[in-house]
């Protein structure tokens, strides 16, 4: 039985992630730099695992506050109410105005909770050596990847409602602290996906291939 | 320490799984995928340097428009108020929530330069034979610009925001609003016409210009 092996990392060479060249760090060596464009050179991104998690329980403990504190207060002559995201949800439901609301809904409430469930899937398989439904777990990675940033929606529906209704006595909006964290869930969760290494994933496949070829 | 290159220029390893395989070839338009993980590799675009030019100095055009007109207009029992973009991070700041306001800052209108500039400078140098070296830093960066500029979420952004306080108001869209949308599409032109194999495989090697500037610099020492 002859290993043959599959990855670049198995023949002992490194890939630059800006500019594709295949290269080979000296003897030795865990670290180099691209001959061509100069970037620094690594076989996995360091501590990936821990920087993903770290990001992620950061992520997860904002998405409580997040929710609970109110993310826009409205003063007008009678009083002020302040209100959180899910009852911006509710307050903007109407038949009219059903799919803005529906839109708010999936940017702000599933699309950040979804990231966080998603991403601690992918590192528990990843740290159990996991082999299985390796294409459906890169599948969602890339999903992570592309649709993150649309839950930053919430934040710019906020900063210009605010920065708009300034009708002072009349009316006037204020983002509430609840924005502060809002905006932290979308950040780290960010954070988190650039942190993790989608080669993690296919590291155990790529061992067994080698040893059964 | 540089690294040493490999012999065969077409063997590359993906990103995503880290695969080692050879790229073929290919016509332009045409586009290669990883077997096993099925990311795409590479798509050779078609007209790629003649195009991302002319499509980047069109967005940064919009871009200043979008950045200098007021963007959302309101009037409502005889009075009247408008905003900017940056007039969304400015009011978030006066309220006391800096670091939303930086956020907002950072998504909206200077990673949105960042990414506009860097490509409009990686299109004029890459218009000599020998694309100059400095280029590489540009190009290493331009994709973080990409990740942190939020033009499109910021428009969906606005119009929820428009449409919320219609109820309330009579609301007016500013010019910056329709260059805004009219940036949203040009963005994404952009990034379709831009192949950075095309320029890479063009640029001059960091570590030769690193040795020719310790040659020089030796040869300078010497005839001290």
């Amino acid at each position: 039985m002859s290993a043959v092996a599959v990855s670049a990392m198995q023949h002992g060479l490194q890939s630059c992630e800006v500019c594709g060249l295949l290269s080979r760090p000296g003897p030795g060596e865990e670290e180099g730099r691209c001959p061509r464009c100069a970037g620094e050179l690594v076989f996995r991104k360091p501590a990936s695992l821990q920087r993903t998690w770290a990001f992620l329980l950061a992520a997860a403990i904002s998405y409580v506050p997040a929710n609970i504190l109110p993310v826009l207060t409205t003063t007008t002559a009678t009083g002020s109410e302040s209100d959180t995201i899910l009852q911006g949800v509710v307050l903007l439901w109407s038949p009219t105005g059903w799919p803005l609301s529906l839109i708010v809904l999936v940017a702000s409430i599933m699309i950040p909770s979804a990231k966080i469930l998603a991403l601690g899937y992918l590192l528990v398989t990843v740290q159990r050596g996991s082999i299985r439904n390796n294409g459906q777990r890169i599948r969602l990675y890339r999903s992570v990847d592309l649709i993150g940033r649309w839950s930053m929606v919430d934040v710019f529906v906020d900063a210009f409602t605010a920065a708009l209704v300034q009708l002072q006595p009349l009316m006037s909006v204020a983002p509430g602290p609840g924005l502060l964290f809002f905006a932290a869930v979308v950040v780290f969760t960010m954070l988190a996906v650039e942190s993790f290494d989608p080669r993690l994933i296919w590291d155990p496949a790529s061992e067994e291939e080698a040893h059964d070829g | 320490m540089y690294n040493t290159p490999v012999a065969d220029a077409a063997l590359r390893a993906c990103p995503d799984c880290d695969l080692l395989q050879r790229l073929p070839d290919l016509e332009p338009g045409a586009s290669a995928r990883c077997p096993r993980c099925d990311l795409e590799l590479w798509r050779r675009r078609d007209a790629s340097r003649q195009l991302t030019l002319p499509l980047t100095l069109a967005a940064a055009v919009l871009y200043v428009v979008a950045n200098t007109f007021p963007m959302l207009g309101l009037t409502a029992v005889g009075r009247s108020a408008s905003t900017t973009v940056l007039g969304g991070a400015e009011q978030l700041w006066h309220d006391g929530r800096e670091i939303v306001a930086g956020l907002v800052l950072l998504t909206a209108v200077v990673a949105p330069a960042l990414q506009i500039g860097f490509m409009l400078v990686i299109g004029l140098a890459v218009r000599r034979e020998r694309v100059p070296i400095w280029v590489g830093p540009l190009l290493r960066h331009h994709p973080t610009t990409r990740t942190w500029s939020m033009i499109e979420v910021m428009m969906l952004g606005v119009l929820v925001a428009l449409t919320k306080i219609a109820e309330l108001a009579t609301v007016i869209p500013g010019v910056a609003m329709y260059a805004l949308g009219a940036l949203v599409f040009l963005l994404a032109g952009v990034q379709a016409s831009f192949d950075p194999r095309d320029f890479w495989d063009r640029i001059g090697w960091a570590e030769a210009a690193d040795r020719r500037a310790a040659a020089s610099g030796r040869l300078a020492e010497a005839t001290r």
